[in-house]
């Protein structure tokens, strides 16, 4: 492949989108009212439709006559550079949002310099993306601060789940062999530049929402290395288990 | 916006003997709204009996795009003519390319309509009182939630004749 860098780059970015987006539909039906229900799936959809985006995308740049289907159904797990972050588990409604909100911060950093991206179509993702994104973050930041500022016991879920998610924000910021070359053709985006300011716009809200950051400087690593935690093969298991079991299955 | 940027951004790249058959697609979410009054064709043209339709999302995952590709492909087809569907993410759609007829279609179907962007986010952060209830025209209305029944709409209740609704978002 001619731009096999420029194809893992867009690949690792639509991976976090379609995984977190599966997270999300998981929901679907058992949110904890009818309102988050709708929000969990609307924001799930709208990280499908992105994902369509670069999947249909990278399709052509691979030029192989596959499609946005068989990347998203037909790769093995280590094929999928998506950060832990986006894949740890529902647990609880904490944890759905802890997840969402760390995530937002960095989705809407992240596509606000993809605008300037030399390459069109990411660019154009972008503009479409950034509207949606600041939407989701709004949901989410919300409800961190309703959370973490309402009673004894949402205030003590909401910290545990900050907590046990924290280990993988750093992830976000990795800079792979791709993402490198991108941002040397001024394709891709330095995440560099705005770490601090992830960093910073999330301790204000969080001690706005009367919580805290956790102490620890340990921070976990690999999804974006192919390499993810326990819980992406069941993930994919559940993803992939009609294009596996009826081969090009069409609804 | 006047009336005249509309027809630059929208009509004026589309051939006017193809009108007729576009207007009769409708919006498979928003069935009173045609492609037309919506704004998502921004192009369509008809090369050698091949007619070339651009379309823009108005949301990345709206799952109307697809529906309203096989409902072009339909309304042609008794023409004998097919379509060709390219879908144009740049520039992003706007809530401005909704034709004033749209507009007024939807608020009779019960559909709120956009308000400026401004008033919008003092609608859905500030929980202001601007959105006017589409059954009884009151601004005595309140946010339900955030996210609707389709992603380019919020639920919203009005506090007057108790009627809950649905508001399209601004989205620019």
């Amino acid at each position: 492949m001619k731009n096999q860098n420029l194809y893992n780059y867009i690949i690792s970015i639509a991976d976090n989108s379609l995984i977190l987006a599966q997270r999300l539909g998981e929901l679907c039906g058992h949110g904890p009212t009818l309102e988050t229900d709708i929000a969990g799936t609307n924001i799930s959809l709208d990280l499908i439709g992105q994902t369509r985006n670069y999947y249909q995308y990278a399709a052509k740049i691979q030029g192989e006559g596959k499609t946005e289907d068989d990347l998203a159904f037909l790769r093995l797990e280590r094929e999928y550079k998506n950060v832990l972050l986006v894949e740890q588990p529902n647990d609880h409604f904490g944890y759905v949002m802890g997840r969402q909100y760390l995530f937002d911060v960095f989705h809407l950093l992240f596509m606000t310099e993809m605008l300037n991206s030399k390459d069109e179509t990411l660019a154009a993702i972008a503009k479409k993306g950034i509207k949606e994104v600041s939407y989701h973050k709004r949901f989410s930041g919300d409800w961190i601060k309703r959370l973490g500022d309402g009673t004894e016991e949402s205030n003590a879920k909401m910290q545990e789940a900050i907590d046990d998610l924290w280990v993988y924000t750093d992830e976000l910021f990795d800079i792979t062999e791709a993402d490198a070359a991108m941002i040397s053709e001024g394709i891709g985006v330095d995440t560099s530049k705005f770490k601090e300011l992830y960093y910073t716009e999330i301790l204000a809200l969080l001690t706005e929402a009367n919580l805290t950051i956790p102490e620890s400087k340990y921070f976990t690593r690999g999804g974006k290395k192919g390499i993810h935690s326990e819980h992406m093969g069941y993930i994919l298991s559940d993803l992939q288990y009609m294009q596996r079991t009826y081969p090009n299955m069409e609804w | 916006m006047s009336k005249g940027f509309k027809m630059i951004t929208t009509l004026a790249n589309i051939d006017q003997h193809l009108l007729p058959i576009l207007e009769q697609v409708s919006d498979p979410e928003i069935p009173v709204l045609s492609v037309l009054d919506l704004g998502v064709i921004r192009e369509a043209v008809e090369v050698d009996g091949v007619i070339k339709v651009k379309l823009t999302p108005t949301y990345s995952g709206c799952p109307a795009m697809d529906v309203i590709g096989d409902d072009l492909q339909a309304a042609f087809k008794p023409l004998g003519k097919t379509v060709e569907v390219d879908l144009i993410l740049s520039p992003a759609w706007s809530t401005d390319w909704i034709s004033e007829a749209g507009l007024q279609k939807m608020e009779a179907y019960g559909i709120a309509r956009p308000l400026s962007e401004t008033a919008d986010k003092d609608v859905l952060l500030n929980n202001a009182k601007k959105v006017v209830c589409p059954q009884c025209k009151s601004t005595n209305t309140h946010l339900v939630s955030q996210f609707g029944s389709t992603a380019c709409k919020a639920l919203f209740k009005c506090d007057d004749c108790q009627e809950p609704f649905d508001y399209f978002k601004c989205l620019k």
